[in-house]
């Protein structure tokens, strides 16, 4: 099943400054330095994105790199300066105000580095708040309200204010606010770098299982990379406003496409990101029940070294497609170029 | 070194320049009569331009003749004043005067005012609500002075034109504060208009508010309104700008249409700083009861200034500490009442009328009961004339005492002040000639702003020359001038103190923020009673008034110096001396001449009110004309106040942001 694109970013610019617009349409494709010399700040550059269907698309990058401005174009937050944007194939750019209103109101749902909440409404008012702006009724968007709340486990907390909570609880209370009106495509910018380490762990669990349960299409920016590998089914490496490369984690790993993101990767513990698949010998033939191609050498190597010998690697079908030797996997666990 | 030396290059330039003109001061008129150049010193009557006449003719003209095609000029304002009187007289007949049929001497009460127990219930109820009940005990207190001191009815007036001009306003700068944050074009022209109404003092419109509204309490309303709104309007927009933009952009993802925008995010989030803005209308409303009262509004203000025109120390004081102690109870429950829409106190859920509102109902249910027995025991519905207290006698036997015993003392510091000081500054203002005051004012400009405001200056000067206002604008500079001086070597030394030691900061808050409540007139009265009228009595009036934000934002500037510099001044061995003038000082100067602006300005403004003691400057001929209902005279004059204030403010203000440039505080660009 191939899987449709549910957003795409086409030759997305987002320049800051001074008649944009003209600069852009007079040189088509500048580079960075073109840019910064017109005097304009480069904040996207010609980003090709497309995020499919179920997925959780990492973008990751330094501070101002342009992840913010690359995900509040795609919400259309801020006008690109150049580009085209499709949502569910709809060009996004081409919607009048009024249907953006309506798909915001129903379709996007959007999580925020410092929360957001509104400080004069309590967690039940806040998290109803984008039910009530839809005009629904008070008893049925608080209803909904307490559904959400449970679900992020706040129950019993609906009548406080938004400052007598920590931030893990405020951030969970974002995170119910914006699943309340069960969006089909969520935005989540940063949304637990204000958190400390502890908690942050705590809400990407809960994080993973609400996803687990609910299957959104997910943009999640961070510029954490343990974070991202932890989350994301793919991820795009963003520098100075470009997109340099959008793979999977063991992908980036495995074929870094330039010397910066090698770079980023270098202090990745590997064994976390690379699958049996990426270091088995392909039809050599092991013992054991079979170690499933997929798993990450992490979950595996215990079993693997302690065996002492090649092990028998099988696909998702169960059919035998290589072997596993204990040397790779320790390889791989002390970081040493294969 | 070279920066040094470019600086005191230009200290030497200018000290040489003042220098020339104090010469020229004392000799250039002599010079220009004997050269036959008289012009050049006086700027010659002859060339005066009858700017006065005209625009009285043209306010004559709007008046009579103006028509709109469907109604005329006059029929605009009869509308407009109606639809602002009719709220004012319900609330007055409410507060103070009872509902009436009839006019007159035939007039028939048909329903009494409410009664004094109730009105007090109503403040201590509201105290409570916006806080606890020390706040409730304090304004009950406030209002129960008010009657026990006779000064109810009165106060009542007052209250009743603030309770109609601070919603007007806040509601007004609440509009054109949410258009100027939708749209940038709109900002863009009422800024420059904001800064100028914050520039311009009051009475510059006061004439024409009372041309076109008439003598009366709609006179005054609007110009308490105009008064005290741009604060509003500025905060308004400063508020909704600082929300958090992620909030901002919640809104947007939420779907929110713009109104939803507004109502339901940005004013909400907003609404800390917002009720700020609102203590700010009510302060400068309350500020305004005197100067109103000079265009009809009655109440305390008018009591005042029937007192100080008739000399009745005893009277005048009575009612200024009437107006203070409403000025108090509003302002500490306006501020709770801020605080609170802070504090998110959850609503009160219960089954009974009681039980939701308490307050409310106690309130209601003593209003009735008042009502009621007040129609029998009239100690209920109006406080008892007979159990009134005064202290008029006491004010007036303590100005006696002093005069008999300590009259020497204070005719020797006022003659001291006045030949030592006052009388040479103002000697040297009238003896420049005025081709060099509008040279050096143009070279003012041009030093600190660059061409435009040189251009400026000279356009602005030269109004002041040809509508022939230069002699009174002189002594109004010199009146000025001499109290700027003063409240500034009074007041950016206790800044500095207050900042550097915080035991003499506390004590040093509490008198500014006494000094700052108390409406601009009061400081008026106990100097009269001890100077008599005259020069050296306007200028310690304006001293008191003005030498507030001296304080303030001296001590603000030293205080706000960055800790890491502080830091770095320690390690480098200063002591605490040097760190306070190498450090300290130099890195405040921007906002000392913040300071020093916001004192001049308060200054002038001062100057309506000062000429109830006789100054001769421009104040006083505003005062004139407004007692004449001359338009164009008190236009003109107020105009040329106001170009003397914006000349100080664009110059002071062009120089502190040199200054902050030259300290890397601010980027040459923005
Ligand atoms: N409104 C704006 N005006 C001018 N420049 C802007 C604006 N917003 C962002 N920029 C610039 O665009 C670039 C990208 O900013 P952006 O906020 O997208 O970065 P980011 O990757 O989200 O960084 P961070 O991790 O700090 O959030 C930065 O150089 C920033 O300074
Ligand atoms: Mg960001």
């Amino acid at each position: 099943m191939i899987a449709s694109p549910k957003l795409a970013c086409r030759n997305v610019w987002k320049l800051y400054g001074p008649n944009a617009d003209a600069f852009l349409s007079n040189t088509p494709s500048p580079d960075f330095d073109a840019v910064k010399s017109a005097g304009l700040i480069p904040a996207v550059r010609d980003a090709n994105i497309e995020i499919l269907d179920g997925e959780i698309f990492v973008i990751m990058g330094l501070s101002g790199s342009g992840k913010s401005t690359l995900v509040r174009c795609m919400s259309r937050l801020i006008e690109p300066t150049s580009g085209e944007l499709f949502f569910d194939g709809q060009d996004l750019r081409k919607t009048s105000d009024k249907d953006l209103i309506e798909i915001r109101r129903h379709k996007m749902g959007m999580v925020f580095q410092h929360f957001a909440l509104l400080p004069h409404l309590t967690v039940l008012q806040n998290v109803a708040f984008p039910l009530t702006v839809q005009g629904r009724k008070k008893p049925e968007a608080e209803a909904r309200a307490r559904e959400v709340i449970d679900l992020v486990g706040l129950q019993g907390r609906e009548g406080y204010f938004p400052r007598e909570l920590s931030g893990g609880q405020q951030q969970r209370v974002g995170i119910a606010r914006s699943l309340a009106v069960e969006p089909e495509i969520w935005f989540l910018d940063e949304p637990f770098s204000a958190l400390d380490p502890l908690i942050r762990r705590e809400m990407q669990d809960e994080f993973l299982r609400l996803q687990a349960l609910l299957k959104k299409t997910i943009v999640f920016i961070t510029h954490d990379f343990d974070e991202a590998i932890r989350l994301a089914d793919r991820i795009a490496i963003m520098k100075d406003g470009a997109v340099i490369q959008v793979a999977t984690p063991e992908e980036l790993v495995l074929n870094p496409a330039s010397d910066y993101v090698q770079e980023f990767t270098r202090h990745i513990p590997r064994d976390k990101v690379m699958s049996v698949g990426a270091i088995m010998v392909s039809g050599a033939n092991g013992a054991g029940e079979g170690i499933p191609v997929g798993a990450k050498i992490a979950d595996i190597a215990a079993q693997v070294i302690d065996a002492g010998e090649p092990l028998k690697v099988i696909d998702a079908d169960g059919q035998a497609v290589g072997a596993i030797d204990p040397a790779a996997v320790i390889a791989v666990l002390i970081n040493r170029d294969a | 070194m070279e920066h040094k030396q470019l600086i005191s290059r230009g200290v030497l330039v200018w000290g040489v320049l003042l220098f020339v003109t104090w010469i020229l001061s004392r000799y250039g008129i002599g010079w220009a009569e004997n050269a036959g150049l008289n012009w050049i010193a006086e700027y010659p009557s002859a060339w005066v331009v009858p700017l006065t006449t005209y625009i009285s003719a043209a306010m004559n003209w709007l008046v009579e003749d103006a028509n709109f095609g469907l109604f005329t000029f006059t029929e605009m304002t009869r509308a407009l004043s109606w639809v602002i009187e009719q709220p004012y007289l319900l609330v007055r007949a409410l507060l103070a005067e009872g509902f009436m049929q009839g006019s007159g001497r035939r007039a028939v009460q048909l329903f009494p005012p409410l009664s004094w127990i109730a009105v007090i219930s109503g403040v201590v109820a509201l105290g409570h609500y916006a806080r606890d009940w020390v706040l409730a005990a304090l304004v009950g207190a406030a209002f129960l002075y008010l009657a026990v001191f006779g000064q109810w009815e009165s106060a009542m007036i007052t209250l009743a034109s603030v309770v109609i001009a601070v919603p007007i306003g806040v509601i007004g700068g609440l509009w054109l504060g949410i258009l100027a944050y939708r749209h940038p074009l709109f900002e863009q022209v009422t800024k420059p208009v904001l800064d100028l109404m914050q520039t311009i003092p009051i009475f510059a419109y006061l004439v024409p508010i009372l041309f076109m509204f008439g003598f009366g309490p709609v006179s005054a309303l609007v110009a308490t309104v105009i008064y005290a709104m741009p604060p509003m309007v500025r905060i308004t927009t400063m508020a909704l700008k600082s929300v958090d933009p992620e909030i901002v952009d919640f809104g947007v993802m939420t779907g929110c249409t713009q109104r939803q925008m507004t109502w339901r995010i940005l004013v909400p989030a907003a609404l800390g700083s917002l009720m700020v803005g609102v203590n700010q209308v009510i302060m400068l409303s309350l500020n305004m009861v005197i100067i109103a009262s000079m265009i009809g509004a009655g109440g305390l203000g008018f009591d005042v200034l029937a007192s100080l025109r008739r000399l009745d120390i005893g009277g005048g004081f009575e009612a200024g500490i009437a107006i203070v102690i409403l000025a108090i109870a509003i302002d500490r429950l306006s501020q709770a009442f801020a605080e609170r829409s802070t504090r998110m106190v959850p609503s009160v859920q219960g089954n009974t009328v009681f039980a939701r509102h308490p307050r409310s109902t106690i309130v209601v249910v003593i209003m009735v009961l008042a009502f009621l027995f007040g129609q029998f025991i009239p100690a209920i519905q109006t406080y008892p004339e007979g159990a009134t207290a005064t202290t008029g006698a006491f004010w007036d036997d303590g100005v006696k005492y002093l005069n008999v015993n300590f009259y020497d003392q204070f005719e020797a510091v006022k003659i001291f002040f006045l030949s030592n000081f006052l009388l040479p500054v103002k000697r040297f203002f009238l003896g420049i000639p005025w081709v060099w005051t509008m040279l050096m004012v143009t070279a003012l400009g041009w030093t600190f702003g660059g061409w435009k405001l040189a251009v400026l200056n000279v356009a602005m000067a030269g109004f002041i020359a040809m509508t022939g206002m230069w002699e009174k604008a002189m002594i109004t500079v010199y009146l000025c001038g001499s109290s700027v001086v003063i409240a500034s070597v009074i007041g950016i030394p206790m800044g500095i103190l207050a900042a550097v030691n915080d035991r003499a900061g506390r004590v040093i808050a509490v008198v500014i923020d006494t000094l700052q409540t108390l409406p601009s007139f009061v400081y008026l009265i106990p100097v009269v009673m001890l100077f008599r009228i005259g020069d050296f009595t306007a200028m310690v009036a304006i001293v008191l008034y003005a030498v507030v934000p001296a304080v303030r934002y001296s001590a603000h500037g030293v205080r706000s110096v960055s800790p890491e510099l502080i830091e770095a001044g320690i390690v480098s061995g200063c002591t605490p001396r040097q760190l306070l003038t190498r450090i300290r000082l130099p890195l405040a100067l921007p906002e000392v001449l913040l300071g020093l602006n916001q004192t001049i300005m308060l200054a002038l403004s001062m100057l309506v009110i000062t000429a109830l003691v006789g100054t001769r400057d421009l104040g006083q001929e505003v005062y004139i004309a407004l007692t004449k209902a001359d338009t164009g005279r008190g236009l003109v004059a107020g105009f040329s106040i106001a170009f003397i204030a914006i000349i100080a403010d664009r110059v002071i203000l062009a120089s502190a942001r040199k200054a902050r440039i030259r300290y890397g505080l601010e980027s040459v660009h923005d």
